[in-house]
């Protein structure tokens, strides 16, 4: 929701729309600007259109309708090897039939550079990746992460303005995956170009971007930072994506200056910090670990609800406690587990009070 | 301020089709490659067909569609026979080379023995010799077992090859076959014979129909085989056709190789049918 | 899969009928051939059994030699006149929009299907003296020669002479092109079609042209489907017999030919067999060669 900075943006999409056949709508009228030297995700589960998107910003998909520029040039139309972006494949795409050294070299042989600069900057190229070293071996001789970061450097070496990366870490293991995102942030910043990563693992994408566009069935639901994202959700769908939340119904019933009045189903009548415009049926989202558990009753401006203990989850450093409530309503608390030994102070069948702060309270229009 | 801010609020539509990169086909170039690659393939076999139903000895300009030729070939008795002498053979031939080869394929599918892999080669060599090798090896096998060149020599010959044709495809339909089916049955107290012919068989159905099919279609197409075992009297339809051809290019011809054609397509599009049907049936 | 001794009955009598008949039938019949690959010829063309190496010399000498060598060049060029009109073919099918691709298998295949010996005389109907081929060249002609009459060069062409299509190597050539297209199409195809397109993307992606994208990327990838595609063509063409037989002219005879003029005008069998062996050898050489390269790609593919 905040512009990154005042210079224009490296990529401009407007009103793209890319449809498959006489109904599949792909991506359904997205625009969107990403700043030069962002870490920008594309984030939403499959089907989403992300992966169509990215495409088009490399030229691999042509649009239906829509403009696309990069670097402040119309891109429409124009062929993969003439934009200035490279991408990193799913499946890395590295060619067997070629040394490391020859994949990484590839996009300097086939526009003409010199065998001797090619030299140069393969190993530069392969010591940005920590890769020194590898030059001759083989691909099926590389394992998954060894391979990605061959794809990595291959594109690198092009200086592209734009690196796109599709679904990175989906191939890795979650050890590997936890090094990556790590490995990918640095080397974002080391290199100062601009990133845009497409996945639908909303951890990655929290963990990593500077800003991500989540999407579903074709449209942007909501561009914000991470931070933007997890705690002021503009819709359902976002709230529901990204991070775990308990979700209530609730009637709107009048405004009190800057608070909305709204009843709530066995909570009563609230009064929640929203300046927005909202009208009769809405809903409201807490997020799980702004919940506590208490044996007693709040006092003060915390809400409080009865419910039982159904189950338990145990994560090692948090638990999670669903509880079911007298209406129906069931809620998820996430406790942290600060102290060794605290995860056993909530067994199931346990009745307990779950307590919040209402400003901590979404107010979800749609 | 972008690069596109001196447009209007209007959505941009694309009026002539972008292509792609790698959509290929779509390109004209390759369209009319592949048009090109494709007339090559059918223009003489289309000019042949078209031209049994010219009213022309010359068979080269169009002079009005008739069926007198087709009349002409029904009516040549050389003909006749030879298509009869085929049809006997092509029967015979695929009963016995079906049946032969449906048991081996499921021999081979079920057994496993030492020097396998020998056998399964072995089986498979008919296929891969060429076939001039195996006519004239079948001409001096008969000759020497002083057995006189005939319909019979031709049947045996046909069978020969036959089988391998068979065993593939049905043993291909094996291959999809869920051996705990039998295994079930077996656990219920039926005997092998009942496992075979209430189980096995009907799975297998589809596939020995089609390589019977396959087996008919091989019979009666094979010219080299057949021109080296067979004798004075036994003459098939793709031979006759042959001493007509040295002889000229005339329509009664064409009229004869367009029912060969015709019978030939129908039966392996039948085998080709009944093989996609099979498949909806019982999957592992 | 049981072990066949436990049941032995059931798999003497799944396995016995078309084995006796193969070894009776087939191996028995080559295995004479063999034999009288190292006999002499009598006097009447009967074949006497001996232990001679003479055939197999005879077919090396410089007569047959030249044969030898011409149904190779004739299978070889075919071959290359395969790859060049199949590759494109196996590229249009392999990229074009999903729904259209087994039609457009199917339409390559249908003239597969048709017989052998009426294929090649379709052609003969193209390329005689009377055909259409020539036909059409007449009608060019006629119609430049009335340009040129209108102009007042009136008899500057000439009479029309038909050209010599048939009865040569070309005729041959064109007729082997024909009836085994379908064998470079269909290996090119596969391979074209396993092929992961992602790589052809990266190419593009990094800067490659179309071309360079082909050359540097897609045929190393799909070389196993080009060497079957290009082992089977050859071999193939290498051993037909009625295509040239019926096509070609004194200057085009092939290695089929000859044997079947050994075994008939020349009624000289133990040649014929010596020059058969030859040929199988030839064709198991090729087989055994397609099917490691096939076990080879197939295994580098589990590794990667």
């Amino acid at each position: 929701m905040t512009n990154q900075n005042k210079k224009p943006p490296i990529i401009e999409v407007r009103n793209l729309i890319k449809r498959f056949g006489e109904t599949a709508i792909a991506v359904n009228d997205v625009s969107l600007d990403i700043y030069e030297g962002e870490f920008f995700a594309l984030l939403g589960p499959s089907g989403c259109g992300k992966t169509t998107l990215l495409r088009m910003l490399a030229g691999f998909e042509n649009p239906s309708e829509g403009l696309i520029s990069i670097g402040g040039k119309d891109m429409v139309g124009v062929d993969p090897s003439l934009r200035p972006v490279n991408m990193v494949f799913q499946s890395y795409a590295v060619f067997p039939h070629m040394t490391v050294a020859q994949n990484v070299g590839y996009g300097l042989k086939v526009t003409g550079v010199a065998p001797r600069e090619i030299d140069l900057r393969v190993t530069e190229a392969l010591e940005l990746v920590k890769l020194e070293g590898y030059g001759t071996r083989l691909p099926n001789q590389l394992s998954g992460g060894q391979q990605q970061r061959v794809a990595l450097a291959r594109a690198l070496i092009k200086r592209p303005k734009v690196l796109l990366l599709d679904e990175p870490l989906s191939a890795l293991d979650a050890k590997l995956r936890e090094q990556m995102q790590l490995e990918l942030v640095r080397l974002q910043k080391s290199v100062g170009i601009t990133f845009v990563i497409v996945t639908h693992d909303q951890d990655e994408a929290l963990s990593m971007a500077d800003r991500i566009a989540v999407m579903s069935k074709g449209r942007v639901e909501q561009l914000a930072t991470p931070a933007e994202l997890y705690e002021y959700p503009s819709n359902r769908f976002v709230a529901d994506f990204i991070g775990k939340t308990n979700i209530f119904s609730a009637t709107v019933v009048g405004r009190d200056g800057k608070s909305l009045l709204v009843d709530v189903p066995q909570l009563g009548r609230m009064a929640l910090p929203f300046e927005g415009d909202a009208q009769g049926e809405i809903s409201l989202a807490i997020r799980p670990e702004k919940l506590r558990l208490e044996a007693h009753v709040a006092s003060g401006d915390k809400v409080s609800v009865k419910g039982k203990v159904q189950q338990l989850a145990y994560y090692g450093g948090e638990s999670h406690v669903h509880l079911d409530c007298a209406s129906g309503m069931s809620l998820s608390v996430t406790r942290p587990n600060g102290h060794r030994g605290s995860y056993q102070d909530v067994i199931v069948g346990e009745e307990a009070f779950i307590c919040w702060d209402s400003a901590d309270m979404l107010v979800l229009t749609h | 301020m972008t690069i596109f801010s001196h447009l209007s609020a209007t959505p941009v539509k694309y009026r002539r089709r972008l292509i792609n990169p790698l959509d290929y086909t779509r390109r004209l170039w390759l369209q009319l490659t592949v048009g090109f690659g494709l007339l090559f393939l059918y223009a003489p076999l289309v000019a042949l067909v078209a031209f049994s139903f010219n009213d022309s000895k010359r068979n080269i300009v169009w002079q009005g569609f008739t069926f007198k030729y087709y009349a002409k070939a029904f009516n040549n008795s050389g003909l006749h026979d030879a298509f009869m002498n085929s049809m006997i053979i092509a029967s015979i031939s695929t009963v016995v080379s079906t049946v032969l080869g449906t048991l081996l394929a499921i021999g081979l599918a079920r057994y496993k023995f030492k020097g396998k892999a020998l056998y399964d080669g072995w089986v498979h060599l008919p296929v891969v010799i060429p076939e001039i090798c195996l006519g004239v090896a079948m001409l001096a096998f008969f000759v020497w077992a002083n057995i006189p060149l005939g319909l019979t020599t031709i049947t045996i010959s046909h069978i020969a090859f036959s089988i391998p044709f068979v065993a593939v495809i049905v043993r291909s339909r094996m291959a999809g076959f869920d051996r705990s089916y039998e295994e079930a049955a077996i656990d219920l107290g039926a005997t092998p014979w009942k496992i075979f012919w209430d189980i096995t068989f009907p799975y297998l159905t589809p596939g020995i129909v089609a390589a019977a099919l396959l087996a008919f279609t091989l019979s009666i197409d094979d010219f080299v085989i057949t021109f080296f075992t067979s004798g004075p009297g036994s003459t098939t339809f793709p031979i006759k056709i042959y001493s007509m051809v040295r002889f000229s290019v005339t329509p009664e011809v064409n009229a004869a190789s367009t029912i060969l054609i015709a019978l030939t397509v129908i039966l392996t599009v039948a085998a080709m049918l009944v093989q996609g049907r099979g498949e909806k049936g019982m999957k592992k | 899969m049981e072990e066949w001794r436990k049941n032995k009955k059931s798999f003497a009598v799944f396995m016995i009928p078309a084995t006796a008949w193969l070894v009776l039938f087939f191996t028995i019949p080559i295995g004479i051939l063999w034999i009288y690959s190292f006999g002499e010829r009598g006097p009447q063309g009967q074949t006497y059994l001996a232990f001679s190496f003479a055939n197999y010399a005879r077919a090396v000498e410089w007569i047959h030699l030249g044969i030898l060598w011409k149904s190779m060049w004739m299978a070889g060029v075919t071959t290359v006149v395969c790859i060049l009109l199949g590759f494109p073919l196996a590229l249009g099918i392999a990229f074009a929009p999903q729904k259209y691709k087994n039609p457009l298998l199917l339409l390559i295949i249908i003239p597969f299907w048709t017989n052998l010996l009426i294929r090649t005389y379709a052609w003969i109907a193209v390329l005689r003296s009377k055909g259409f081929l020539n036909f059409g060249l007449e009608w060019l002609h006629d119609k430049m020669d009335y340009a040129l009459t209108t102009v007042g060069l009136g008899s500057a062409l000439g009479a029309f002479e038909p050209v010599q299509f048939l009865y040569n190597q070309q005729a041959v050539i064109v007729g082997l092109v024909y009836v085994y297209l379908p064998f470079m199409i269909l290996p090119l195809y596969a391979s074209l079609e396993k092929l992961d397109k992602r790589y052809l993307e990266a190419s593009l992606d990094l800067g490659a042209g179309h071309w360079r994208t082909l050359f540097s990327v897609t045929v190393p990838l799909i070389s196993p489907g080009i060497a079957s595609g290009v082992i089977l063509t050859f071999i193939l063409a290498l051993g037909s017999y009625l295509t040239p037989n019926l096509l070609g002219g004194t200057d085009s005879m092939m290695i089929g030919n000859l044997i079947a003029h050994e075994f008939m005008a020349a009624r000289d069998w133990p040649f014929g067999s010596a020059l058969s062996f030859l040929l199988m050898y030839g064709a198991f050489l090729a087989i055994w060669l397609k099917s490691t390269i096939e076990t080879r790609a197939a295994a580098q593919r589990e590794r990667s």
